[in-house]
């Protein structure tokens, strides 16, 4: 399963990838959009909303399945990714280009502690 | 553990994510579920369907006929030519379903019939029960010994008959819902029924179970699409198909499922379950629904809102052909095609018309 090394990950199939300005993109795994299936309605969080950890702050809906979309982190929407909403199969076809919103964390350290590659590699394969 | 068709090995092998359903191990899709879809609406698509069961019931001329005439809702001397198929409820003394299921004639010893996965052990205990009170010279022979493939979409026949040598000659003058029996070179003693559970033409085959991977593996080199339990309930729903367990089970009556077409309560006959079903007026039906508002996906036990009373989703899901939600919703008699009501769709109410399925037959929008 395709885990890049450029970003980490959480528990619940989220992937954060730290930006240069601070803030941090946020996705679901691919593992996450393969046990989800074709991917039919997503619904993002708005800029300026407030997100605490673990929030559940947007929601992907397969043909199968709703699944709600966990914040990894706590802090401020800056942008969702609004071209989903017309074309939500983008993350079926590329997990980890399709992003879903980005966020300014509250504790830009709070980054460091998250899952690395190998660890959420590990964590899918046991799964 | 649940259960292994003898399929299994092929489908892991062609990349199927696997699921249980009703005790078994299928497979949900090999890729997109959507494509699929669209492989079964617009070509060919397979599906291994060996979870199911097929009953025999056999007896000295008549006997088998006169057990189902009372075991079935339905009525069976619908079917007077041989190979004649006939979709019927297994009704419970209350009338509750036990399941739903086809009943092919194929000679006065000799009914088929094909019951679902999840109910197959209750239904051989009911039924021998009936055996047991009625005809108890009547045997019913459960084929473990049989795998079933369903070919299904506009070009399933064609392909079927490159797939299965002479097969063109016995399946071709099969009118819908009709069965013929035929001995194949490859494939062994094959049960061929111009039926299916997707709104398209097809064929659901009966194979032996050992000759069951060549078979699935020649209708693939035919190009005919593998196709998982995702694109199957997404078709089933489309083609306004009920599944048993969710859109009706034995809790309700099949007069509140949209089965009264299936029930005869007009002729003098009795069946199991008649006297519960004269009684009772049906209070709720199911009705299909066309979801208009943008927000999410309709989905089974989401409450519905009329203007008669609440409702409830029983199947819901995106309809890849019409490109929008469609449900099947149990909802107050009284409320009529055409009229708006409100599903909630996590926590937001969203607005829906009430429609008469088929959403789809034969590829074609019957709705819009």
């Amino acid at each position: 399963m395709n885990v890049p090394n450029d970003r980490r990950y959480v528990d619940s199939h989220e992937w954060i990838r730290p930006e240069s300005d601070g803030t941090v993109t946020i996705g679901i795994t691919d593992h996450a959009q393969a046990a989800l299936g074709d991917l039919v309605y997503v619904e993002l969080p708005k800029p300026g909303r407030k997100v605490a950890l673990n929030e559940a702050c947007a929601v992907v809906e397969s043909v199968k399945a709703a699944s709600d979309v966990y914040s990894p982190l706590a802090g401020e929407i800056v942008a969702s990714n609004d071209t989903l909403t017309a074309k939500p199969e983008a993350v079926n076809e590329d997990a980890y280009a399709a992003w879903l919103f980005r966020l300014r964390p509250d504790d830009a350290a709070a980054v460091a502690g998250l899952l690395d590659a190998a660890a959420y590699s590990k964590l899918i394969a046991e799964a | 553990m649940s259960k292994a068709t003898v399929l299994n090995r092929l489908h892991r092998a062609a990349g199927a994510r696997m699921v249980d359903f009703g005790g078994w191990q299928m497979p949900v899709s090999y890729g997109s579920q959507i494509d699929e879809h669209h492989a079964v609406r617009r070509d060919a698509g397979m599906f291994d369907v060996s979870h199911m069961r097929a009953v025999d019931v056999r007896g000295e001329p008549s006997t088998p006929r006169d057990l189902l005439r009372y075991a079935l809702a339905n009525n069976v001397d619908k079917l007077k030519t041989p190979g004649r198929a006939l979709y019927s409820c297994l009704l419970r003394g209350d009338g509750g379903v036990l399941d739903d299921l086809i009943a092919y004639f194929m000679r006065e010893d000799w009914f088929r019939l094909v019951v679902n996965a999840a109910t197959t052990d209750k239904d051989l205990a009911w039924l021998s029960g009936l055996v047991r009170e009625r005809a108890p010279q009547v045997s019913l022979q459960p084929r473990d010994d049989l795998a079933m493939i369903a070919v299904q979409g506009p070009q399933a026949r064609a392909k079927t008959w490159g797939a299965i040598a002479g097969s063109e000659a016995v399946t071709a003058p099969l009118a819908p819902f009709t069965a013929a029996t035929m001995t194949s070179a490859d494939f062994g003693e094959l049960f061929v029924a111009r039926t299916g559970y997707t709104g398209e033409d097809g064929f659901e085959i009966t194979v032996p179970a050992v000759h069951a991977e060549a078979l699935w593996s020649a209708l693939a080199d035919q190009g005919v699409t593998r196709c998982g339990l995702g694109a199957r309930d997404t078709l089933r729903l489309e083609a306004g198909m009920n599944l048993y367990g969710q859109d009706m089970d034995e809790r309700v009556s099949p007069l509140e499922s949209g089965l009264g077409w299936t029930v005869d309560l007009a002729s003098p006959r009795d069946f199991s379950g008649k006297a519960a079903l004269a009684a009772a007026k049906p209070l709720r039906r199911l009705a299909g629904l066309l979801l208009c508002d943008e927000g999410g996906v309709l989905r089974a036990h989401q409450c519905v809102y009329t203007d008669s009373g609440a409702g409830e989703v029983t199947s819901g899901t995106w309809a890849p052909t019409l490109e929008r939600s469609i449900a099947l919703a149990r909802v107050p008699a009284e409320v009529a095609a055409g009229t708006m009501v409100e599903v909630e769709v996590r926590g937001k109410r969203l607005a829906a018309r009430v429609v008469k399925p088929p959403f789809v037959r034969h590829g074609v929008a019957l709705v819009s």
